[in-house]
């Protein structure tokens, strides 16, 4: 494997029953590249974020991760390694604040998840705290910090999921369809955190909004009936008539 | 917080005073209480923290008291050594259940531990040899604190208060900590904890276990004080008896628990003096819950207390703009 | 050999027993979504009915086997109307905690109106008879439960088979919104359903009482076996609650015969075996939608 190749997938297929949605898909990341995903509905892109996350297992085939096999293991395992992944709808601990759900995440990477004689507040934990201040003010949720996630709109908690992925210091940042359901202004918020990810983060985004995706992402792949249709530049996929086929009946999505 | 510390300790101040004012039916029954409200807040860990619904809790009930009055008929009432043997056979048991349970949710986990602890049922009442079959142990020998004869009741209850105190501490304490939120979020959102990366299904166990040991020091606390043992004590009703404590209480707090024993309890006592319908009462009033007040009388509590605070808030704005009126008058 | 008949027979006879008492249960299960902790209640208030009827009303059998299901099944829809059509909005787990709260109140009730002693049901001297077979001596009330269970099977196939209703059974669906797309009214649905499955947990007490009998916390006892043949059997369908009725029978008749002290903690282990190894059951059709 090349050297700074991050992930690898190699002929992954995924069978549910008689229905196959993954037939063949192959594909080398390399460390910091951002790749887009885009294609039709059913064409297979959550469960492909599905099977590199861990939530499903490939029925053939093999993925690396930093040189190492890891097709079956399990998804918890996986986001420790560093493989994170946001959810398509929102999944979020709806009825514990902003500030619960994020110190779920930082208490785990600072390895406090398994003290259980103290208390977990601002007097007892202060740099765990500071941190999670700190993480809500840079990403411009500090206001919301404690309300509870089930009061906060839509939009707001699609922040709040994004804002957990980030929050994880993931080496592979899965993204599946972060501006979903977003109105335009909401869209272009996203989309400007977006580009101030660290630049040796790896970050794959499944999206409809074709904008979106086609400022962040510097290569494209279209998925397409469970097999890689195209693979390549932006500029490479845009002018593929055969893209604008797949896509007939679909038109833009929103956010155009 | 400095607050629930002073009620905290004028509570334990005024379980001491018991025993000074009140007579030995009170102070049975409040040892009584003490120890379902052990009982209570051991599966609580898994139904209120955890978001695991038990049905087979009792098992660990049963296991503590039989474990503790095998140890005290056959070898020594010695009774930190049948506390300790307890808490080592539930926390085995849990160990060993809990292998197959976490890995099942909801109806599927209130199946499985329906079904172990009927295994464990099964096992005591058919088994006349070890564990007196149907007729369970009795006549067991009054449990010793190094030269100090238990049977006292006063020592007895202050031996099970001291036991309640050090449980409440202590889960009080995991409740509030790190790893007492990893158990919230999993009630929460198992998947989503997944996807921060723990391993949720060692963190059910791990607390399946704690749930299991602490199940076990109150049923070896329930055999000391009654020196008498029943497979009754591991039937599933006896399951479906402390999961109607926890949810009347409160499920998902700590003094919630302990409200649902010591209400059930306390109703039973005074219900069944002029009534042989107690459990068609307590039917009643669990449904009542269920349907008004789900959140237990923890809950009912505080939106008792919310209500009251609005109400003081309105008039005191109330007052204020009258105030305010005849002053600008 | 004999004695192997004689267990076979009392296997079979008493797995037909659980499949009566226990097809109410998984119907209600399947189809509400909620699993009725009143249902051995529900079975101790047949029995209880047909006791009443059979030595102080009619004092016939065929006669309680008529009617005390029917008061039963009435009894089920004044339930379901007052307790669940209100509540469903609460959840699954809140209605079976209502079913609880029921089964407890129905305890005193039942205990007041006819007292805590043992009591037992008098058979029709038809069925009281031992009925000689291929040299071999057969209780006929034992046969006649199998015949009526396998009857029972029969209609309760036939239904899921070959009527609407069961197409809506068989569908597996207990996804309100899907049911009252196809043009159904589901809560006309529901209280039918439950409706049923009252009638049938009667119809389980008229017939399984005069061989398990009549005593206190008999409704308890019954329900453990009902949810062990149901967890056994797997959800969604009848030909799963009969195989799985017939092997615990058989298991628990034969443990009790052969290792007597073990007879009961074989049944919850096949249970527990079962839920690790197989949780869709037996002959389960889907995985629980929590």
């Amino acid at each position: 494997m090349e050297k700074d190749v991050i992930l690898h997938v190699e002929r992954i297929s995924k069978h549910f029953g008689g229905l196959q949605i993954i037939k063949d898909v192959s594909l080398s990341v390399r460390k910091g590249e951002r790749i887009g995903i885009i294609g039709p509905n059913g064409a297979g892109k959550t469960t492909f974020f599905h099977l590199l996350a861990g939530d499903l297992f490939p029925t053939g085939g093999k993925i690396y991760y930093k040189g190492r096999e890891i097709t079956n293991m399990p998804d918890f395992k996986k986001a420790q390694e560093g493989i994170v992944r946001t959810f398509q709808k929102n999944n979020l601990l709806n009825e514990l604040t902003v500030l619960d759900n994020l110190l779920l995440v930082l208490q785990r990477k600072r390895g406090m998840a398994n003290v259980w004689f103290k208390p977990r507040n601002a007097r007892r934990t202060p740099p765990l705290f500071a941190e999670a201040e700190h993480l809500l003010e840079t990403w411009g949720l500090k206001d919301i910090a404690n309300e509870r996630v089930k009061t906060l709109s839509y939009g707001e908690q699609r922040q709040v999921e994004i804002l957990l992925g980030i929050a994880m210091e993931p080496d592979v940042l899965l993204l599946d369809e972060p501006t979903a359901g977003m109105s335009q202004a909401e869209t272009t918020y996203i989309v400007r955190l977006l580009h101030q990810l660290p630049k040796d983060l790896t970050v794959m985004v499944i999206e409809h909004d074709l904008d979106v995706v086609f400022g962040l992402a510097e290569r494209m792949i279209v998925l397409y009936d469970g097999y890689i249709f195209i693979d390549g530049t932006p500029d490479e996929v845009r002018g593929d008539e055969r893209v604008n086929e797949i896509y007939i009946g679909k038109g833009k999505t929103v956010g155009a | 917080m400095n607050k629930q510390l002073f009620m905290g300790v004028v509570a334990i101040i005024l379980l001491i005073a018991v025993p000074f004012f009140f007579s030995l039916f009170y102070l049975n029954l409040l040892a009584e209480i003490l120890i379902l409200a052990i009982f209570a807040l051991s599966l609580n860990v898994l139904v209120g923290y955890t978001g695991l619904v038990s049905l087979g809790h009792a098992a660990f009930f049963g296991i503590g008291a039989y474990a503790s009055a095998l140890l005290a008929k056959e070898w020594s009432p010695q009774f930190l050594l049948t506390l300790l043997a307890s808490i080592l056979a539930a926390a085995a048991a849990a160990a060993i259940i809990g292998l197959f349970c976490v890995k099942a949710n909801g109806f599927y986990f209130l199946m499985l531990t329906l079904a172990f602890s009927q295994m464990i049922y099964s096992f005591v009442h058919q088994s006349t040899t070890i564990t007196g079959g149907s007729n369970g142990l009795s006549g067991l020998p009054s449990p010793m604190l190094g030269p100090v004869d238990l049977s006292n009741p006063v020592f007895l209850y202050y031996s099970i208060l001291f036991m309640f105190v050090i449980v409440y501490i202590v889960l009080g304490l995991i409740v509030k900590s790190p790893f007492g939120h990893v158990l919230i979020g999993i009630r929460e959102n198992e998947m989503r904890m997944k996807a921060m990366g723990y391993n949720t299904a060692l963190y059910k166990y791990i607390a399946f276990m704690i749930a299991g040991a602490i199940g076990g020091i109150s049923g070896a606390l329930y055999s000391s004080l009654n020196g008498f043992v029943s497979p009754n004590d591991v039937y599933w009703t006896m399951s479906g008896s402390v999961l109607i404590m926890v949810l009347i209480g409160g499920a998902g707090t700590m003094i919630g628990p302990v409200l649902g024993a010591a209400f059930i309890v306390v109703l039973e006592t005074i219900v069944s003096s002029y009534t042989t319908v107690w459990t068609m009462i307590i039917g009643i009033i669990f449904i009542l819950f269920v349907v008004f007040m789900p959140q237990g009388l923890v809950g009912f509590a505080r939106m008792f207390q919310k209500l009251a605070i609005h109400r003081l808030l309105v008039s005191q704005k109330g007052a204020k703009s009258l105030v305010n009126n005849e002053a600008n008058q | 050999m004999d004695i192997i008949a004689a267990q076979l027979v009392n296997g079979v006879s008493y797995g037909m027993l659980l499949f009566v008492i226990t097809c109410g249960l998984s119907l209600v299960f399947g189809i509400l979504g909620v699993l009725n902790l009143a249902h051995g209640s529900l079975y101790m208030i047949g029995a209880y009915v047909a006791y009443t009827l059979t030595t102080q009303r009619f004092e016939n059998f065929w006669l309680a086997l008529i009617i005390a299901p029917l008061i039963v099944a009435v009894l089920s829809l004044i339930i379901e109307l007052i307790l669940l059509r209100p509540t469903y909005h609460l959840g699954h787990l809140s209605q079976v905690l209502l079913t609880f709260g029921l089964a407890y109140v129905i305890h005193d009730v039942t205990s007041i109106i006819w007292g805590s002693d043992v009591l037992s049901i008098p058979l029709p001297p038809f069925l009281s008879e031992t009925l000689h077979f291929f040299h071999q001596e057969f209780p006929a009330y034992r046969l006649f439960v199998i015949v009526a269970g396998v009857v029972l099977a029969s209609c309760l196939w036939f239904v899921q088979e070959k009527t609407r209703w069961g197409a809506i059974i068989r569908a597996g669906l207990s996804d309100k919104e899907m049911i009252s797309a196809l043009g159904v009214n589901i809560k006309l649905v529901f209280t039918v359903v439950f409706l049923v499955g009252g009638y049938l947990a009667g119809l389980g007490g008229v017939i399984a009482s005069p061989i398990l009998g009549l005593y206190p916390s008999m409704e308890f006892q019954t329900l453990i076996l009902a949810l062990v043949v149901l967890v056994v059997g797997g959800l969604g369908s009848i030909a799963g609650t009969f195989v799985a009725s017939l092997v615990v029978g058989i298991v628990e008749t034969f443990g009790r015969f052969l290792v007597p002290e073990l007879s009961l903690f074989l049944v919850f282990a096949l249970m527990a075996v079962i839920l690790i190894s197989k949780p869709n059951g037996l002959l389960g059709k889907k995985v629980m939608k929590h």
